[in-house]
């Protein structure tokens, strides 16, 4: 049951994700990409991970995606724009890629042997004594997740904030007008 | 017999939807009336009360009386806007336009999964819920799920091609994505205090309302209540936030070009949405099922008190829907950039004000 169910999920973001790619009209696009996005949703849920399978639905399907479509709408971007021609150097790159990849794969299903074993990390534990109930073992519960988020992964977490900061900020940069010779620009939206 | 046996497990999750769900959808049918009802008390008219069934109807008094409260007539529009001709304009994009209204509807019928509605008490004598299912990251899931009811309305507003759709559909995409944070964050506090150290309950709803047993959330944290409640109007796009209908300067806002079933689908999920808002808000702010405050639980354990707390939870809702409606009647509806400003300048701020307060109380009662 749980194997029809990952075949049907992961052919229904494959096959979504591809046609996102293929197809000329920004919001049908845009419409796949958040079919993909449930599809690895549902993924999520089939290993058990409900916490993240959550967060994918209500940041990528829910919050990002909807201010895709907007944007989208709002600029009316139809598929009667042009579709670029793709240069020549672009086709031999993707090709090459392409080949490269099918060769891995290749090389998996033939001979797993022949591909360099990676050693799989060992899953530390999480830190006791840290909070009133000595620490919180991994499960897949919320509660545990957070406290792993903010004790053994602290580092990371606060990376990634910086980094989204860092983006945030760099946005704005580039966005921004310098408007030095209309000093009222804020008052013409 | 061993084979329903065997199927049993997958054949009464299945019942138990399935009565979810006509449960949930008899009363968007009867929010419905009761809207009508309301409006019309508020505005001074009678409302709804010519609608007869044949057989009750014609009960000598009964009958009178049921027809005068308009009982009958959510079965006479559920008719109407089954058999009206089916008009499709010719400038739509087909699609999007069949799939939009059905999109509105699935997101409200989904989040009832993990909505709890009531509590039995099992043969080991420990308090359960009655839910679908009882979800770890409960409201999380809701919030997910119900974040994607705004896609209803962007693709009708796109898919209609024309331009006051199109114009409903920007404003409520808009309106919905800057409310939806201010929701988020002034429902921090709640979690914070209710899943605290040593309790077993995550972000689950069930955990909220046994927090709840001494003191309901909504009297001791007003503010996030208010901010929830503000934004939860938002969201539902009622008045005074129905910036995505507008009447007066949209026509009928995103569902102008659609008509019979498809609009009754956009009706039926406004109240849906409107139910489902009512019932977190009781959820929690409001006690869920317990009586009254410091009076939690006087239902007996049997099943009598099972469907005792069931019927009192409905109550709070149907309070709530009472109030839903009543602010709609009342109020005028703001400007756009009201709207936005109220959204952006002062609820927001407001609720990150109340989640660092909340957080630093927390800390302080930590360290004593």
């Amino acid at each position: 049951m749980a194997d029809l169910l990952f075949y049907l999920f992961a052919g229904i973001t494959l096959i979504s994700a591809l046609v996102m790619v293929l197809m000329p009209n920004a919001v049908n696009g845009a419409m796949c990409m958040i079919v993909s996005f449930l599809g690895t949703a549902a993924l999520f849920v089939l290993l058990e991970a409900y916490f993240l399978a959550i967060l994918q639905v209500l940041v990528y399907a829910g919050a990002v995606m909807v201010l895709f479509l907007f944007i989208i709408m709002l600029l009316d971007v139809g598929e009667d724009s042009p579709a670029v021609k793709p240069a020549k150097l672009s086709i031999f790159a993707a090709l090459t890629g392409f080949v490269i990849l099918s060769g891995l794969v290749i090389s998996l299903f033939t001979d797993p042997a022949s591909l360099p074993a990676t050693p799989a990390f060992e899953v530390a534990e999480n830190p006791t004594g840290l909070s009133a109930n000595n620490g919180i073992p991994f499960t897949t519960s919320a509660k545990s997740f957070g406290y792993s988020l903010f004790t053994k992964y602290m580092l990371p977490f606060q990376m990634t904030g910086f980094l989204l900061l860092a983006a945030m900020v760099g946005v704005i940069v580039v966005s921004k007008r310098i408007t030095e010779t209309e000093p009222e620009a804020e008052t013409t939206d | 017999m061993t084979l329903f046996e065997a199927w049993l497990p997958v054949i009464l999750p299945v019942i138990f939807a399935l009565v979810m769900i006509s449960v949930f959808m008899g009363m968007c049918a009867y929010a419905v009336l009761a809207e009508r009802k309301i409006c019309s008390y508020i505005q001074g008219r009678v409302g709804p009360n010519r609608t007869r069934l044949p057989l009750i109807g014609n009960v000598p008094i009964l009958g009178d009386f049921l027809t005068g409260l308009g009982i009958f007539q959510p079965a006479a529009d559920g008719l109407k806007f089954l058999f009206k001709e089916e008009i499709t304009p010719g400038h739509v994009k087909l699609g999007y336009y069949y799939l939009a209204p059905i999109i509105a509807l699935t997101p409200a019928l989904t989040t009832m999964v993990v909505l709890p509605f009531g509590r039995y008490v099992d043969a080991a004598g420990v308090v359960q819920p009655l839910a679908l299912a009882n979800l770890d990251v409960g409201f999380l899931f809701i919030l997910a799920i119900s974040s994607l009811g705004v896609y209803g309305i962007v693709l009708a507003g796109w898919a209609s091609n024309s331009k006051y759709p199109f114009l409903g559909a920007i404003r409520s995409s808009a309106q919905m994505i800057s409310y939806e944070l201010a929701l988020g964050v002034s429902i921090l506090p709640v979690f914070m205090w209710s899943a605290a150290p040593g309790s077993e309950y995550g972000m689950s709803l069930f955990g909220v309302v046994q927090a709840q047993e001494t003191l309901w959330i909504g009297i001791w944290q007003p503010l996030s209540a208010l901010i929830f409640l503000v934004a939860i109007f938002a969201e539902t796009n009622r008045l005074p936030f129905d910036m995505a209908e507008s009447e007066t300067d949209l026509v009928g806002g995103f569902h102008t070009e659609y008509g019979a079933f498809k609009f009754g689908l956009f009706f039926v999920a406004e109240y849906a949405h409107i139910i489902m808002g009512s019932a977190i808000f009781v959820l929690l702010f409001a006690g869920g099922w317990h009586f009254l405050p410091g009076l939690a639980d006087p239902w007996p354990a049997g099943p009598v008190g099972a469907v005792l707390s069931v019927l009192w939870f409905l109550a709070k809702i149907a309070f709530m829907i009472f109030f839903f409606i009543w602010i709609r009647w009342t109020l005028p509806r703001f400007r756009y950039d009201q709207v936005m400003s109220l959204g952006w300048k002062i609820l927001l701020p407001l609720a990150v004000g109340n989640l660092v307060f909340n957080t630093l109380l927390i800390a302080l009662i930590d360290a004593l």
